[in-house]
């Protein structure tokens, strides 16, 4: 049972039971919803980004303990981050949740996301430990953030 | 380790000597002897059908309908003789009503794409349910969108039952077709098919009855049933897949044009003006699965020699056993409680998302099937984003059973301490 251990891990079961930063997020100006289709799970990332630098986030929808984990821990670890950090991140992330990371992968630079490494022992289950993180890239890239103040932080049209 | 949760089957079917007829069920998942319980997806296969498919193409192997020579003969016998063993198990009056498909899905979008474009116009009603797999939604939604006609679905109550009352009121003089599941593959809910053809038919309107989830376990009669279209999936009782039946009643093949058009669909083609097969060969263009057929005629032969209501009845027992262990297990919610099932069971392990319940469940060597099982509007009826589904061949037993529910207390304790 060595690899459902590994999968559901302690702390991954611990944010699907109380998932952190799951709420709307009352100052975002990014945002963006993700779905799998074949399975029904849905996630909307909310972001509060300012100067290149994710100063809040939060997230909402339905999932299974994979989805809803890692979403939640994806949450903390980016809060506070650039934009650059969190991209960067995010890539690593899915290299190690594809197992398609190089031997030389610095598995501990991932720090607590690295509870997520068991994942790559179920192909099937990669698409759920990367919703989250998929929306978010989505919910960073749009590229005019909504006005979250007044009408006059909005910036021109590119 | 198991703990047995009530008192044995009182069925005389021998499950070992039928478990021995599938050589799959031998294998070990994970370390783990399988359990299978996806029978509502597609079931394992009986050394009957895989060596009639092994014969097929070691010594009938030619084209049908066509060869001169003794291969093709022995191959156009043999796919026919199919053709007449599915006549018999449906209770069909003559084998052209029989026309071999892909699967249950096919065989409704041909329905659809013949029948249904050339008598279905312009604010014309097709009445579904609320329980139906998505291939008995979409192939009528395409059709209403390219005819302008209406779909209309028929309510089930929270039980997972077809609210009868509601269904007769929604058959008007515009209903021009009735298409629902005899059994819900979601819920395992058996339909009131005889009352629901009868009614439909007060009111002129045709029915398909999509026996995809019956066929492996409910004897059937289509003139018993009087329903004018049948169809169901060969994989689905015990043959391979790529094969499935059509069943209509002649007059309305007859009326109906070809939907594919090719080779062996013709009586003569010249470049003016092609003139078309009667049925069943009308609807059969191209070269068929031939072994797929031949070996579906095979599974049937396999299901008779034990007989349908020795099936049903070891079934029955089977079921029963299975939603008394289940609902034993605090925490464990049954969806659906209709007043007649056959094949699945859904449930939700309290708050536990089913993927997560599956996975668990696989690494113990137990299938079972996770998800909306491909009706997202019962799904939602019933108010959860999926359910965790476990479906019945005659080839489960009890033990298997209680496997299943032990490993779901172990889900349990992993998930909610």
């Amino acid at each position: 049972m060595n690899e459902l251990d590994d999968l559901y891990q302690e702390v991954i079961l611990d944010h699907e039971r109380n998932p952190r930063n799951f709420a709307k997020l009352p100052t975002a100006n990014h945002q963006a919803e993700g779905a799998n289709p074949l399975c029904g799970d849905h996630v909307t990332v909310y972001l509060d980004v300012k100067d290149g630098v994710i100063r809040d986030i939060s997230f909402q929808g339905e999932g299974c303990a994979i989805a809803k984990a890692s979403a939640s821990m994806m949450t903390s670890v980016v809060k506070g981050k650039s934009l650059a950090d969190a991209s960067d991140t995010f890539k690593r992330f899915h290299q190690m949740v594809t197992g398609g990371q190089d031997p030389c992968f610095d598995l501990e630079a991932l720090g607590k996301l690295a509870a997520f490494s068991g994942v790559s022992a179920f192909p099937v289950r990669v698409k759920c430990a990367s919703l989250a993180w998929h929306t978010l890239n989505a919910a960073m890239r749009e590229s005019e953030p909504a006005p979250a103040i007044d009408e006059a932080s909005k910036k021109t049209e590119k | 380790m198991a703990t047995r949760y009530s008192s044995p089957l009182s069925s005389s079917l021998d499950v070992e000597r039928v478990r021995r007829d599938f050589p799959a069920l031998a294998q070990k998942i994970h370390g783990h002897p399988l359990v299978y319980l996806d029978n509502a997806a597609t079931t394992q296969k009986p050394n009957a059908v895989l060596d009639r498919i092994r014969k097929s193409y070691i010594e009938e192997c030619a084209n049908i309908h066509r060869g001169v020579y003794q291969l093709s003969e022995r191959a156009t016998a043999a796919h026919e003789a199919a053709r007449e063993k599915v006549r018999h198990f449906l209770g069909a009056k003559q084998t052209s009503e029989i026309v071999f498909v892909r699967g249950a899905t096919e065989a409704i979008n041909l329905v659809a794409q013949s029948y249904g474009r050339s008598h279905i116009g312009e604010r014309d009603e097709i009445l579904i349910t609320a329980m139906e797999h998505h291939s008995n939604i979409v192939p009528w939604q395409m059709l209403c969108h390219e005819r302008g006609a209406i779909l209309k679905v028929a309510p089930m109550d929270d039980n997972g039952d077809l609210i009868f009352p509601e269904y007769e009121k929604l058959l008007g003089p515009r209903t021009k077709l009735v298409a629902f599941a005899y059994v819900s593959n979601a819920l395992g809910t058996v339909n009131p098919a005889k009352a629901m053809i009868e009614a439909a038919h007060r009111q002129g309107a045709v029915v398909l009855v999509d026996a995809a989830q019956a066929v492996p376990h409910c004897e059937l009669d289509v003139q018993d049933l009087d329903c004018d279209f049948l169809v169901f999936s060969g994989h689905k009782i015990y043959g391979p897949t790529g094969i499935g039946v059509l069943y209509g009643k002649q007059h309305l093949l007859e009326a109906m044009p070809p939907w594919q058009g090719g080779g062996d669909m013709i009586m003569s083609v010249t470049f003016e003006k092609t003139t078309y097969a009667p049925p069943p060969a009308k609807f059969e263009a191209g070269t068929p699965d031939i072994s797929g057929a031949i070996a579906l005629g095979a599974a049937i032969d396999y299901v008779q020699s034990f007989g349908m209501p020795a099936i049903e009845s070891y079934e029955a027992d089977l079921l029963r056993y299975a939603e008394t262990a289940l609902a034993q297990l605090p925490g464990l919610r049954l969806i659906g409680k209709p007043k007649h099932r056959v094949g699945a069971v859904s449930f939700m392990l309290g708050d536990i998302h089913p993927h997560d319940v599956g996975t668990v469940l696989d690494r113990y060597g137990i299938a079972i099937r996770a998800g909306h099982h491909c009706a997202q509007p019962t799904m939602k009826r019933m108010g959860v984003p999926g359910t965790a589904r476990a479906s019945f061949a005659f080839y489960n037993k009890t033990d298997e059973v209680d496997t299943l529910v032990s490993r779901l207390a172990e889900t349990q304790k992993m998930f909610r301490p």
